[in-house]
């Protein structure tokens, strides 16, 4: 079988707890992804959402496990992959384009000056901040140092594009916007997007795909659901499709229960469940189809 | 609002100011002629020039004021060893302070750094700091006679040891402060080292770096006045010493108003730089 482009391997992460011992975030977790493909993680905060992001970044090391990327394993940060932090991350010193710049600069080292701050004008127009190039980031909005994060990713022209709930700091209306923004421009240039959130309607709208992590300690991926929208959905239509209730309700039950007893639903008889193939899941489809391994 | 607090309080410092020279033109010149006996100790440390003159009168403010003018009408005349203009003891003491803590900043800065870097160090190297910092920097003063022979190359000694250990802690602490988010981000654009050093470490510290020299500074200027008391030769505070011995107060007091004009003008200058190299988050 071909591998996929972003393929997690078994990976774990271990950190020393306080009392003595290792506590495991999460161990033997298996999870892929295609080439365009945006996928949405949702779990309940502390279940080491970040963690796994930070690993696909390279900054950070599975305890044990590796991801592949394109056929290599992670070997640190690259410039292939953008990541939007979650507290936006603006070096408070540089102004917005000063800012984007120094990641265009970084991509292309022996650009002159003129050029990479063309580029990185170019990257600030696409999310709509012409105009305010010379601010400094204390100067912006919350949702407008969001996008200076985004232009900053966009910029660099990545092959990945890794974000950490980068809306959830934004009022609803700033926050739509820039969802559409998002999707326009990962549509439009093919990104493969990882992103975090807690917003069920967010992962609906966004993602091909959405990934249910249980609460940690010893977090799992419980399901993947396959998002039955059409791919050219449009915001104010979503809630209009068949599909959209089943898919929102399974979220939240997910979310609501499932989440918290996932250990004793795996004990149920006769669930099947494997960590390397974690069920998917089309809610909304009369027939989902049946996982293929016994719980393990 | 704040222009007329900014005039009010200008008013009223300069209210301050009168009443605290008519209160002392009035205390030296009532009660003139009080005639007390000399103490003792007081003969012996103000030496010949209490034997012969006798009682000096505690000078009031025209006489300063005029000592003031004197001094300022010709700050830099040179007519020997021990008479020389104000200006140019000043500019000894300056030009000490200057070198020391200059040569103090290429050390601490570069060191701190490696320090802030890196945790192993910084723990290693933490408690020598420690019991450095609070020595004396006069303390040193007998050791670097004793190895460098030479009195003016001791007392910059000395305001390079004193300026060095505020910067280095100042450095050390910026450096390992710099919010991990900021690095992460110089990691995911794969900036090397010493690239990342200047356009990430570096300015998020530069704050705190420039507060450590502001400190130093501040420490060099006072200490100074000591060094040069101790070592003599040339200096403000060599200065204050031979107008002590020679028994002119109103020279005394022109030079310590000097000294704290010059001390301020210096806490400015780095409050400035600091300012500008402050980021808002
Ligand atoms: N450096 C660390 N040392 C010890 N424990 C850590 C460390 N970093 C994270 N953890 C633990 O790992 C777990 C997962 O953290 P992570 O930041 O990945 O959560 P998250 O799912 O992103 O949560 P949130 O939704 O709140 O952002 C948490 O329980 C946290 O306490
Ligand atoms: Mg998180």
């Amino acid at each position: 079988m071909a591998r996929s482009y972003i393929s997690i391997e078994g990976i774990a992460r271990r950190f020393p707890a306080p009392e003595g011992g290792r506590t495991t975030i999460f161990e033997d977790l298996w999870f892929a992804m295609e080439r365009g493909e945006f996928v949405c993680v949702i779990g309940h905060s502390g279940c080491g959402k970040t963690t796994v992001l930070n690993i696909l970044a390279g900054l950070d090391e599975p305890s044990e496990g590796a991801v592949i990327i394109d056929g290599k394993a992670i070997e640190g940060p690259s410039l292939d992959r953008a990541v939007i932090f979650q507290s936006h991350g603006l070096l408070p010193w540089r102004t917005v384009l000063g800012n984007v710049s120094y990641a265009v600069s970084s991509k292309w080292r022996d650009w002159p000056k003129a050029k990479v701050e063309d580029h990185a004008r170019k990257a600030i127009a696409t999310v709509g901040l012409t105009g305010a190039e010379m601010k400094k980031p204390a100067q912006l909005s919350g949702g407008m140092k969001q996008r200076v994060g985004i232009a900053r990713a966009l910029s660099i022209e990545p092959k990945i594009m890794l974000m950490d709930e980068p809306f959830s700091a934004l009022d609803a209306l700033t926050r739509g916007t820039l969802q559409d923004e998002v999707r326009g421009i990962c549509r439009n240039t093919g990104q493969t997007v990882f992103m975090i959130t807690h917003d069920v309607d967010e992962a609906i709208y966004l993602a091909d795909k959405i990934v249910l992590m249980t609460n940690g300690p010893d977090a799992r991926i419980a399901e993947i659901v396959t998002n039955p929208l059409p791919a050219d959905r449009s915001r104010n239509e979503v809630h209009k499709h068949p599909a959209y209730y089943p898919l929102r309700n399974h979220i939240i039950d997910f979310l609501v229960a499932r989440s918290r007893s996932f250990a004793e639903e795996l004990a149920q008889p006769g669930k099947v469940w494997n960590r390397r193939a974690p069920p998917i899941v089309t809610p909304g489809t009369p027939d989902t189809p049946p996982p293929l391994v016994r719980a393990v | 609002m704040t222009r007329s607090i900014g005039v009010r309080a200008l008013v009223l410092s300069l209210v301050i100011l009168a009443i605290f020279l008519a209160a002392w033109h009035v205390a030296v010149s009532g009660g003139g002629g009080g005639g007390q006996a000399v103490d003792p100790e007081y003969a012996r440390l103000v030496g010949a020039a209490a034997a012969t003159g006798g009682q000096t009168p505690m000078p009031g403010p025209i006489d300063v004021g005029k000592a003031i003018w004197k001094h300022m009408s010709d700050p830099f005349y040179v007519r020997g060893t021990n008479d020389m203009g104000i200006g140019i003891q000043l500019a000894y003491s300056l030009a000490r302070v200057l070198l020391g803590f200059g040569i103090a900043v290429a050390v601490a800065v570069p060191l701190g750094f490696l320090i802030g870097m890196s945790p192993l160090v910084y723990r290693a190297l933490d408690p020598f700091i420690q019991v450095m910092k609070p020595i004396s920097p006069l303390a040193w003063m007998p050791l670097a006679l004793y190895t460098i022979k030479d009195s003016a190359l001791s007392s910059i000694f000395v305001i390079f040891i004193c300026s060095l250990w505020p910067m280095l802690i100042n450095t050390a602490f910026g450096v390992a402060s710099v919010r991990k988010d900021w690095l992460n981000v110089a990691r995911t654009l794969e900036v090397g080292p010493v690239r990342k050093a200047f356009t990430v470490i570096l300015p998020a510290a530069a704050p705190t770096i420039l507060t450590g020299m502001r400190i130093s500074v501040g420490i060099a200027w006072l200490v100074i006045v000591a060094a040069e008391m101790l070592v003599g030769g040339t200096g403000i505070g060599y200065f204050v010493w031979n107008q002590w011995n020679n028994l002119s107060l109103t020279d005394i007091i022109t030079a310590i108003l000097l000294i704290g004009l010059v001390g301020m003008v210096l806490d400015q200058i780095l409050a400035r730089l600091t300012r500008l190299v402050t980021y808002p988050e």
